[in-house]
């Protein structure tokens, strides 16, 4: 059973709909399920969406174009062009301006009746709860771990719904935490992967439409929990798979020894949850992994002397037809076993998209014996930056 | 007894980019044992150096959780769907390359 939000007491519920908003919200209104009481439920509702981005979107979107009465955006980030393959809230020219008010500006046209806040802010332990306190919903499009167990402490702290959604690749996950006796991400997950096991920035990337799908879930359930209609995702892990175009549906238990909603909780306030992940001072490329380094410049004064050197590409065949610099492909993952193509007595210069996963290849081949091997610092990135523009970032 | 073993997105790299594993076994762990003995590069990636689960790692029998059920030691049926239900963060906002910096 979903469970009906409660609107603030602080402000007066609002009681009617204008001329105008009865032309604009006829479609729900002409329908039982929502009719007038609804459409005023959706209204007085408070939704603070967490990241704008690929997930937050379609939410965006379709709250304000429903009518929800008070939406909250939070993200620190600035467009940027490779965003909008999938981010569609945000045009061409929006490049460069501040996430949440060019998200602000844009559901601010679909809907000027609605009260819109942009929050230009990294969400963290010390304004999650002030953040969270002014709404109701919260529903959770971030991308990174260390702010999903964030969003999910913030919301039991509160008791406030966390409509939860995440994606990779082509499968996305959907479900709702924090309802009362219903599970948390913590249930579902006690902890998170160590950074070094979370699949490599080869495996990165998403199709642009699967954030519009699971955001779009994301976005029906919390309009059916601010109704108090419908069958809710409490208890239940929604999968999906893009490919296979295939829901499959996971039963979701509330685990009784859970440190934050169990009987014994021992977490009662918000912690550090960067250091929680493990992630503190991962910034630098393959900081824990010392190689020697060679710098774009270098590399490219080194070739036009004639230097013997065999440029050794590690990243995937598919990045390698985007843009090369005409070295030997051998994919990180494959090294292991074909590490005996490579000849140790030749001067060898790694590089990757980044310089993280040939920082990994460098090590790794210092560790089998070689001894005359680079790393270019900063990959094929700085390699257009520093040495030749016309070879494309991606 | 013949069990379906799905392989979730994030882990289809270390298991030759398939989707699922058809496998013969009496347990989930007997499954998962032998998925890791079929594909090498998955086992760091599911069980501890001990052997144990990693806890990250959800393992579903059709629709239910192990840890409720007999954990690894939770007999299977012909027939049955065993699935690997790893966490995944993304949000469409930044590449995991940046989610893991």
């Amino acid at each position: 059973m979903a469970t009906k939000t409660q609107t603030f007491s602080d402000q007066p519920a609002v009681t009617g709909l204008s001329n105008q908003e009865i032309l604009r919200y006829s479609r729900h209104l002409i329908m039982p399920e929502v009719g007038m009481e609804g459409q005023l439920k959706l209204k007085n509702a408070k939704v603070l969406l967490i990241g704008t981005g690929g997930l937050g979107a379609p939410l965006g979107l379709y709250l304000a174009a429903a009518g929800v009465g008070k939406l909250g955006l939070v993200d620190f980030d600035v467009v940027d062009f490779t965003n909008l393959q999938r981010q569609v809230t945000f045009g061409t020219g929006d490049v460069g301006k501040p996430k949440s008010e060019a998200a602000r500006a844009r559901l601010s046209s679909l809907n000027p009746d609605i009260e819109i806040h942009s929050f230009e802010t990294q969400l963290n332990s010390g304004n999650a709860l002030d953040l969270f306190r002014g709404f109701d919903i919260i529903v959770d499009g971030t991308d990174n771990f260390p702010t999903r167990y964030l969003v999910n402490d913030a919301c039991i702290l509160l008791g406030k719904p966390n409509v939860y959604g995440s994606i990779f690749r082509f499968e996305g996950q959907v479900t709702l935490f924090g309802m009362p006796d219903g599970p948390c991400y913590r249930c579902l997950y006690p902890e998170p992967p160590p950074p070094g096991l979370v699949p490599s920035c080869a495996e990165g990337g998403v199709l642009g439409v699967l954030p519009g799908i699971v955001g779009s879930i994301q976005a029906m359930e919390t309009i059916k929990l601010i109704l108090g209609s419908g069958d809710s995702l409490v208890g239940r892990l929604l999968l999906f798979d893009a490919l296979g175009m295939k829901f499959r549906e996971l039963k979701l238990r509330k685990n009784p020894d859970c440190p934050m909603c169990g009987q014994n909780r021992t977490i009662h306030q918000l912690i550090d949850y960067y250091e929680f992940c493990g992630v503190r001072g991962e910034e630098a490329p393959a900081s824990n992994v010392e190689v020697p380094e060679i710098t774009p410049r270098e590399l490219k004064a080194r070739l036009d002397r004639g230097d013997d050197l065999y440029i050794l590409d590690v990243r995937e065949p598919h990045e390698y037809q985007i843009c090369n610099l005409r070295g030997h492909l051998l994919p990180l993952g494959e090294l292991p076993r074909r590490v005996h193509e490579l000849d140790s007595s030749r001067e060898i210069v790694a590089h990757c998209r980044s310089g993280k996963r040939s920082a990994e290849a460098v090590d790794f081949l210092r560790k089998a014996g070689f001894r005359k091997i680079h790393n270019l610092k900063g990959g094929i990135l700085a390699w257009s930056d520093e040495v030749d523009p016309s070879v494309p970032k991606y | 007894m013949a069990v379906k073993v799905i392989i979730p997105t994030p882990l289809r790299v270390y298991a030759a980019k398939n989707d699922s594993a058809d496998i013969s076994a009496q347990t989930v762990g007997e499954a998962l044992g032998k998925l890791t003995v079929q594909f090498g590069d998955l086992r760091r990636h599911l069980f501890t150096d001990d052997g144990k689960l990693r806890s990250f790692v959800n393992v579903y029998l059709n629709d239910e959780d192990i840890r409720y059920m007999a954990k690894e030691a939770t007999p299977v049926k012909d027939g049955d769907v065993v699935s690997i239900v790893p966490s995944i963060a993304g949000g469409g906002a930044a590449s995991l390359e940046t989610a893991r910096a």
